[in-house]
């Protein structure tokens, strides 16, 4: 594997007597992408709103380029913050400003660059995302693949190193779910950014990772390949992947089998 | 008997608790928009100062002028009656520049502009935008808060410098026209009782309430729950706890600057 750029060390996390993750560890090495899937509630955002430093973990350690970013200060957070990108399953474009505006967001926030610099990344991040003309348009105006791909160029705007997606598919048709598992591989390759995607749907896992992590109850049930995921002889990996009902009668089945054996 | 008093004891207790922890995030949220005032985006504070403050002048004059006719109407017959006609200028406007003016531009625009404060910035909350910004590396408070909270610092006493003269000449039309006082009469006695103190007090009054409806409906905001209820719930708080907030420091101000000081 290459060099891990992200570095998730027995990492736990309880929401009061819940407990979302339970000891987690992974590794993302640079330019590569690792999707976490799982079932709803496993613990799949929560991953990524660790690695985004939206929330702490109650122990562990999260190191991300070397730095262990547990007990960064929000200032030290906000300087690697400018290094990372994320795209929010709900889009979280500003409702206020427009298209043109939501990409520029970073650009005027962080950069000195000239507005007729800005416009002209602009510009380019909307046709790389296949929305050319949509300048002016605001996110209400939008359908839902739309804001996707304009929360994708705002996340890229300022060609991170390490980009973040939280289902970035969800609530989409299959096509238009294709069309952003393509700008997922597109942006890897132009970028070369490392990539997390934290997400259910299958066919995008399959498309855009490189990895995959099978999250549930908190900690990795399964990691490997895309190939590797596809013929895990896990019960709950091939029960989630095929959409099955039945987990528990699955996992019984599976464990008297390899009992058997 | 002994158990409802129990409840009641912890229902008390509880609500002193949520008070005196809600009292605390606010004075920590006050305190870091202060920290954080030379990082304003000049733009959008004066987006915030259009929005906020111009936008409010219609229902503040209407409100104001309504107040200084009603309180011309109580005065003027009863003066007159009592050979005091050469007052009622004075009376009216003491009244509107000391406490009615603030309180009431304080009032309306707490109802508009501190709901429409916590209903973005909650819809911002529930909807993710506030954690885009993080992510964004950029703070709420400096890019959200700080320009809503000098905006209405500053327009506040502005509104309250159109409301002392709408109020007078709302007055004076009563008074002229209900209660045959003069013009003259009525002008005259403006000159004669009020100082520039009465005028700049209000003001001074305008700032600290400015400050108030923009802290409460951000930290309303920031705090909303998941979902459209919790907005609505922000929302109505933040005008609820504004107009409270308003009235309490008003009986300060009124007693520093127009007993104390004056």
């Amino acid at each position: 594997m290459a060099e891990p750029i992200i570095k998730v060390q027995e990492v736990s996390m309880s929401f009061g007597p819940k407990v979302v993750l339970d000891k987690l560890s992974f590794e993302v090495g640079a330019g590569e992408t690792l999707a976490v899937i799982g079932p709803s509630g496993c613990g799949k955002s929560t991953v990524l709103k660790l690695l985004i430093g939206l929330l702490s973990p109650d122990s562990g350690h999260i190191i991300i380029k070397g730095q262990d970013v547990v007990t960064f200060s929000e200032d030290q957070w906000n300087e690697l913050r400018k290094e990372m990108g994320m795209v929010f399953q709900y889009s979280a474009l500003f409702d206020f400003l427009n298209v043109s505006e939501n990409v520029a967001f970073g650009l005027r926030q962080h950069t000195n660059k000239s507005e007729k610099e800005i416009q002209t990344i602009v510009t380019k991040m909307l046709d790389m995302v296949g929305l050319p003309g949509t300048e002016k348009a605001y996110p209400a105006e939008l359908s839902g693949g739309m804001k996707k791909r304009v929360s994708l160029a705002r996340a890229i705007a300022l060609e991170p190193e390490i980009v973040l997606y939280d289902e970035p598919t969800a609530g989409l048709d299959p096509i238009m779910a294709n069309v952003i598992s393509e700008l997922i591989l597109k942006t890897k390759a132009t970028l070369g950014a490392t990539s997390l995607l934290v997400t259910h749907d299958m066919g995008s896992a399959f498309m855009a990772a490189d990895k995959i992590a099978m999250l549930n109850e908190g900690h990795i049930e399964a990691m490997g390949t895309v190939e590797e995921i596809k013929k895990s002889p896990n019960p709950f990996v091939q029960q989630f992947i095929k959409g099955e009902l039945f987990i528990e009668n699955n996992r019984k089945e599976g464990a008297a089998s390899e009992q058997s054996k | 008997m002994n158990r409802n008093l129990n409840l009641l004891c912890e229902a008390v207790g509880k609500f002193i608790v949520q008070a005196c922890a809600n009292t605390g995030k606010i004075v920590i949220l006050f305190g870091e928009t202060c920290r954080r005032v030379n990082e304003v985006n000049l733009t959008e504070m004066l987006r915030q100062m259009a929005k906020l403050g111009a936008d409010s002048l219609p229902i503040v004059m209407v409100t104001t002028m309504c107040t200084g006719m009603v309180l011309a109407v109580q005065t003027a017959k009863e003066f007159v009656r009592f050979g005091a006609s050469d007052s009622v200028g004075g009376i009216v406007a003491i009244a509107m520049g000391r406490e009615l003016a603030p309180v009431l531009a304080g009032v309306v625009v707490a109802g508009r502009i501190g709901a429409a404060i916590a209903a973005e910035i909650g819809t911002m909350k529930v909807t993710e935008q506030i954690d885009a910004l993080k992510v964004m590396a950029t703070n709420p408070i400096s890019y959200l808060v700080v320009p809503r909270f000098i905006a209405m610092i500053l327009m506040l006493p502005i509104l309250i410098i159109f409301a002392n003269v709408v109020g007078t000449i709302g007055g004076w039309i009563v008074a002229t026209n209900y209660a045959d006082i003069s013009s003259y009469s009525y002008i005259d006695s403006i000159r004669v009782f009020t100082e520039p103190w009465d005028l700049i007090g209000g003001m001074i009054k305008g700032a600290f309430f400015g400050a108030i409806i923009a802290i409460v409906g951000c930290y309303k905001g920031l705090g909303a729950k998941q979902g459209a209820e919790g907005v609505g719930v922000a929302t109505t708080a933040s005008v609820v706890l504004s107009i409270i907030l308003i009235f309490i420091t008003n009986y300060f101000l009124s007693v520093i600057l127009f007993v104390q000081g004056g």
